[in-house]
Formats: C-alpha cells, sequence, structure tokens
C-alpha cells in the first residue's frame, strides 16, 4: 500500500470526501431560474465523492502503479501464454485507416481493412492446416461455442440427430464441458492413460452411433502431446464422429505441426494467447474457428471472400459474405478488428522462420524450468513437456506447505504466481508457462525463487503458509470473500 | 480411520443408516474429500421430494480450486436437505461426518447400503490412491 496523502491506495475515493472540495468550478447561473417540472424527479441521497482533481489523479495514478503485468514482471501463468505484446501491433492498430474506419462503412471505402482480414484468414488457415477460417469469435469459449454449433449442425444435416455425446479428455480446457454443454451436448469424460495421453480403450466404448465428437486440447494441460492424436482422430471419425481442437496451446506447435493433418476437423485459436495481441483485464480478445472442408459452409458468418474467387464482385475487391450454412452470427460487425489488426502484423513481423522459433524457444524454455526443477518439485508425468510444465507441490504439502501458499510466496519474489489446481487429476498442480519471450537470466532467478521456497518449507513452513509478505495486502480470505461477499462501499451509519 | 458405523463410495460419498425401520440414511461426503476440495464455499444441493440414484449426480460443491460434482451413494427419496450448508458451507470442513451431513435420503432398498464399501475398505482405497 503507498503512503502519502492522497497517494495511499487503502483508502476508497468515498472515504477521502470533503465537503465542499471540488475538481470543477461551475459558472454562475446566467439565465433565469426556472422551476423543475415535477420536483419528485430530484434526489438529495446522490452521494458522490468531494475531491479535486490533481487528487483524483494521484489516486488512480498510485493504483495504476500496483498493477502487475507482462510489461513489468514474469507472468509464468499455465495455459495462459502470456507472452510479450510487440507494440509495432499497436502501432499498426492505430493508423487511422484501421482506427478510424466504421463497421457500417460500404465496402468500397473499407477495401484495405478487407484485404488484412481475408490475409490474416489465409495465414491462420495455413498455420492451422485448415480451409475455412472465420474471425467473427470474441474469446476462446466463444470460438469452443460456435465449433461445437458446427458440429451439430452438420450432424443434422446428414440427417443424423442421434449424436447427443461430446466426449472430452479429463486433461483438457475447462472451458471445453461448458461449450459442450451449452451446445445442447451430454458431455462425458475420457480418462488419460498413465502417460498423460487419451486412454484409447475408454474412447473405443464411446465411440458409437451416439457420440457426437470428442474435444482435444493439443498439447493437454498437462503440456503434453498426445502421442497417440492421430489414432484418436481415426477412431472417432470410424464411428462417425467428429475431432474438435483447442488450439489454446498452439503457441507449442506454431510452424510444426498441423492440426488439420493430424485430423482435426474444427478448432479454435486464441490470438490474444498465440499470437500476441493483449489480454486479461477484460480487453477484448479474438478465437477464431478454423476447420476442414466438410465443415466451411458452417462456419459463423461473416467471412471475407476475395473478389473473383467465389463469382462475388471482380477481381482485387474484397467482400464480406456469409457461408451458406452458416450458424449465423456469432458478434456484431466482423470480430474485434483492432485485436485482429495486431494478430497480422504478428504474423507479418516474425514471417515462416519467427512463427517456427516462437514454438521452438515455448519448449525450449518450458524444459529448461522442468530439468531444473524436478529434483525438489514433484513431476507426476515425468516426460518431455511441450510449452508448459505440470509440477506438483505434493512434496512440499506433506511438510505442510501447499501449491496455493507456493503460489503466494512467489508473488514476495516479484513473480506472477502459475496457474494452481489445475488440471485437476494431478494434486497440487502448478502450472507454469514461461513462454519464449523469457530469457535465460529471468528464467534462471524464477528457478532460485522456487528453490528458495522449497528451502523454507522445510525451515519456516508457517512463515511460507502465511505469505505473500511484501505485497500491499497480506494473505486475503479467499473462503470468506467467496462465502460472503461484500462487494460495495457503503457509507457509515 | 474414517468411521466404521457408514459406509463409502469411490467418489469419497458417505451413507450412514439412522433408522433401519424407515430406512432413512443420511449423507455427505468424506473428511478425505473435503481435504482435497479445500475451503468449500458453495453447495448446489437438491430439494427435498426429489429421487436421486445411486452414482447419479445430484448437486455440485465449489471450494476455492474448483468445482466438482456430488453424486448421490444411494438410490431413495430425498428426505431433507441440511439448509445450513446454505450459509455455512464450512460446516463441511469443519465438521464433515456429523453436523456437516448433507442430505437425508428414504432408500428404495436397505440392501443397496451393504454395496457399498465399508470403512476398512475405503481407507484402504484413498491410501492406494
Amino acid at each position: 500500500m503507498l503512503k502519502g496523502g492522497s497517494r495511499d491506495t487503502g483508502k476508497l475515493l468515498m472515504e477521502r470526501s470533503v465537503p465542499g472540495r471540488m475538481g470543477v468550478v461551475t459558472p454562475l447561473l446566467d439565465v433565469p431560474l426556472q422551476p423543475m417540472p415535477d420536483a419528485s424527479l430530484l434526489r438529495d441521497d446522490l452521494s458522490l465523492p468531494e475531491v479535486s482533481e490533481p487528487e483524483v489523479v494521484q489516486y488512480f495514478t498510485a493504483l495504476s502503479q500496483l498493477n502487475f503485468s507482462i510489461d513489468t514482471q514474469f507472468y509464468p501463468l499455465g495455459s495462459c501464454t502470456m507472452k510479450y505484446n510487440p507494440k509495432i501491433n499497436d502501432e499498426m492498430a492505430f493508423l487511422p485507416g484501421f482506427a478510424a474506419i466504421h463497421p457500417l462503412q460500404p465496402e468500397e471505402q473499407s477495401q484495405g481493412a478487407l484485404e488484412l482480414l481475408y490475409r490474416l484468414q489465409e495465414f491462420l488457415g495455413e498455420i492451422t492446416g485448415m480451409a475455412g477460417v472465420s474471425l467473427a469469435t470474441l474469446a476462446g469459449a466463444h470460438g469452443e461455442l460456435a465449433g461445437v454449433l458446427m458440429m451439430r449442425a452438420y450432424h443434422h444435416a446428414q440427417g443424423d440427430t442421434g449424436r447427443t455425446k461430446m466426449a472430452i479428455p479429463d486433461s483438457a480446457h475447462g472451458t471445453n464441458p461448458a461449450s459442450a454443454a451449452m451446445a445442447g451436448f451430454d458431455v462425458v469424460s475420457l480418462a488419460s492413460d498413465k502417460d498423460g495421453n487419451v486412454d484409447l480403450e475408454a474412447l473405443h466404448e464411446l465411440a458409437g452411433p451416439d457420440l457426437a465428437g470428442v474435444m482435444i486440447t493439443l498439447p493437454s494441460t498437462l503440456g503434453l502431446f498426445d502421442q497417440n492424436i492421430v489414432e484418436v482422430c481415426r477412431i472417432v471419425h470410424e464411428a462417425g464422429g467428429l475431432v474438435y481442437g483447442d488450439g489454446a496451446n498452439m503457441n507449442a506447435l506454431l510452424g510444426r505441426t498441423k492440426l488439420g493433418d493430424l485430423g482435426f476437423d474444427v478448432i479454435h485459436l486464441n490470438l490474444h494467447k498465440t499470437f500476441s495481441t493483449p489480454h486479461g483485464g477484460g480487453g477484448p480478445g479474438a478465437g477464431p474457428v478454423c476447420c476442414a472442408p466438410i465443415l466451411a459452409p458452417y462456419l459463423a458468418a461473416p467471412v471475407v471472400a476475395a473478389g473473383g474467387s467465389n463469382g462475388n464482385g471482380s477481381v482485387g475487391t474484397y467482400s464480406l459474405s456469409s457461408p451458406e450454412q452458416s450458424i449465423g452470427k456469432m458478434s456484431g460487425y466482423h470480430g474485434n478488428f483492432g485485436v485482429l489488426v495486431r494478430a497480422y502484423t504478428y504474423i507479418r513481423t516474425l514471417g515462416d522462420a519467427g512463427i517456427k522459433s516462437i514454438s521452438g524457444n515455448a519448449v525450449l524454455n518450458a524444459n529448461y524450468l522442468l530439468q531444473a526443477l524436478k529434483d525438489i518439485y514433484y513431476l507426476p508425468y515425468d516426460r518431455t513437456c511441450m510449452h508448459e510444465v505440470v509440477l506438483s507441490a505434493d512434496w512440499q504439502r506433506a511438510r505442510g506447505v501447499s501449491g496455493l501458499d507456493v503460489a503466494k510466496r512467489l508473488l514476495d519474489y516479484g513473480f506472477h504466481a502459475p496457474t494452481m489446481y489445475f488440471p485437476l487429476i494431478v494434486h497440487e498442480a502448478l502450472m507454469i508457462e514461461p513462454t519464449e519471450a523469457e530469457n535465460r537470466d529471468t528464467l534462471d532467478a524464477f528457478i532460485q525463487a522456487l528453490r528458495d521456497i522449497n528451502q523454507e518449507s522445510f525451515d519456516d513452513p508457517d512463515f511460507v503458509h502465511h505469505a505473500p509478505h511484501t505485497t500491499p495486502v497480506s494473505r486475503l480470505d479467499e473462503a470468506g470473500a467467496a462465502r460472503h461477499p461484500d462487494l460495495r462501499w457503503r457509507p457509515e451509519a | 480411520m474414517s468411521p466404521d458405523d457408514r459406509r463409502y463410495t469411490r467418489e469419497h460419498e458417505w451413507a450412514k443408516l439412522d433408522n433401519a425401520d424407515s430406512r432413512l440414511v443420511s449423507v455427505g461426503i468424506t473428511a478425505f474429500a473435503q481435504d482435497e476440495l479445500g475451503d468449500i464455499v458453495y453447495f448446489d444441493l437438491p430439494n427435498a421430494g426429489d429421487s436421486v440414484s445411486y452414482m447419479v449426480k445430484m448437486g455440485e460443491v465449489e471450494s476455492v480450486k474448483a468445482v466438482s460434482d456430488l453424486f448421490s451413494p444411494v438410490t431413495g427419496q430425498i428426505e431433507a436437505v441440511n439448509d445450513e450448508l446454505v450459509d455455512h458451507p464450512e460446516l463441511v470442513n469443519d465438521d464433515p461426518f456429523e453436523s456437516g451431513w448433507i442430505m437425508k435420503v428414504v432408500l428404495a432398498d436397505l440392501a443397496e447400503l451393504e454395496t457399498l464399501m465399508s470403512a476398512s475398505e475405503y481407507d484402504e482405497y484413498i491410501g492406494s490412491n
């Protein structure tokens, strides 16, 4: 907590109100006073803080300085791919030709923007090995929902309405079951085998005439590449089902493997993870959907067509169109356009070789952490990992220090906590994703912090159990906050 | 050691016979389950009068770590639900086997209890996991 008058962030704006203090002096009345037509419209209990302008600026600036971000500190939040966002992405998005156009502007006035969308569709199709791309979905789970709705539309179009089950591995992303349930499917959990791959026997049992498909996260949330993935796709296809790919972990595969070549039918990408657009804080995301030719007629509208390619318009012009059996619109207008400009810029900046180096360095960094830590943190699946490593604090817990405690203590070392207690199949899971953006100095400092905390779990477990000790607020009562939420400031009675 | 006056499931629920004549059992989750969950913050429970079936989802429990399904260890009709858990879900953390009971069920078939694990079988099961 910052100290010092109006920069003290421990006090809400309402609590610093002083009667008569103000930021703006309104001019004196220079017209005749008129009575309100209906005085009952006035209320006298509108409680606004009375504060000056510098006080407000100092307060919010002090709050902003407490922000934790990828531009300030290491952010190894597993599964979220918190990588550096190059500033040139923003510069391009701010170009007036992109930033100042209106989504209802006629197509002939927006050709540049449409061309960019078309090229991005082509790039994402090439990167994933998929024929159809729609950029209209606004987040990962939004893309998932669109994808499973497309699967349903496909089955129904074949007159096949008995496929009610969606199988989802227990190492998949947590949003997958929710997306399938929202699309009306019955979710069936698919077990992992001892190596962390999909259990093929369990899949064989589920593969039948009522199976709509499976939703696979590749690499899985264990940070592992499923070695049976081609066989998984074959089994599902033979049973008449479709394979959905959660592309949230594409950072591990960029330029190395195309999901379309492996047998996936429809996937989504998280541009705010893999393609370095901003993320978190409620900002706009983008979860484009890419699919095989059989599902392309069902893509969410709109998609951008190049003139001449489908009989629309003249060669060299671009237009918006709706696929013939589209599941419909998933958003207003054309998706989060500014985010799409940033992703396009990222791809163009890196080029073929650069794209490939992302996955190479992301996987290298995760394995560097794995090798440096597995002697003191239990590694439940002792395999080469992909872009993230899932460790367990089981050994520390035996000494009274849980995964949560380790995560909280990392804050004292200036690092963001890893994802905790996920995937659910790993006890005391700590899911660490360094991304390609970090150098060896940062990784070494992080390794040292985790080694120090492990030593503390021997020497002073209670100290770790009460961490963090150096943050503006120390250990929060999470259970109390969830059980008895107190979300609103109220004046003292 | 789990109490040996009741029966257990692999999903970590217990069922304890309260009254053999009326086939009434109490149902809850085990000490092991609440310890794995961590601080429990919310229960989504069925209503009295609802029917429940063996190993069919009957509700959800949310902890600071995760949301998990609750499965009924028995088949029958719900006689009562522990309303205290609405405001005090922590009762299940503090006292999972007694005041943290979740519901009372009139069994369809008293013999169903015998098919569940005994306390020693359950302890062996969680020990091997």
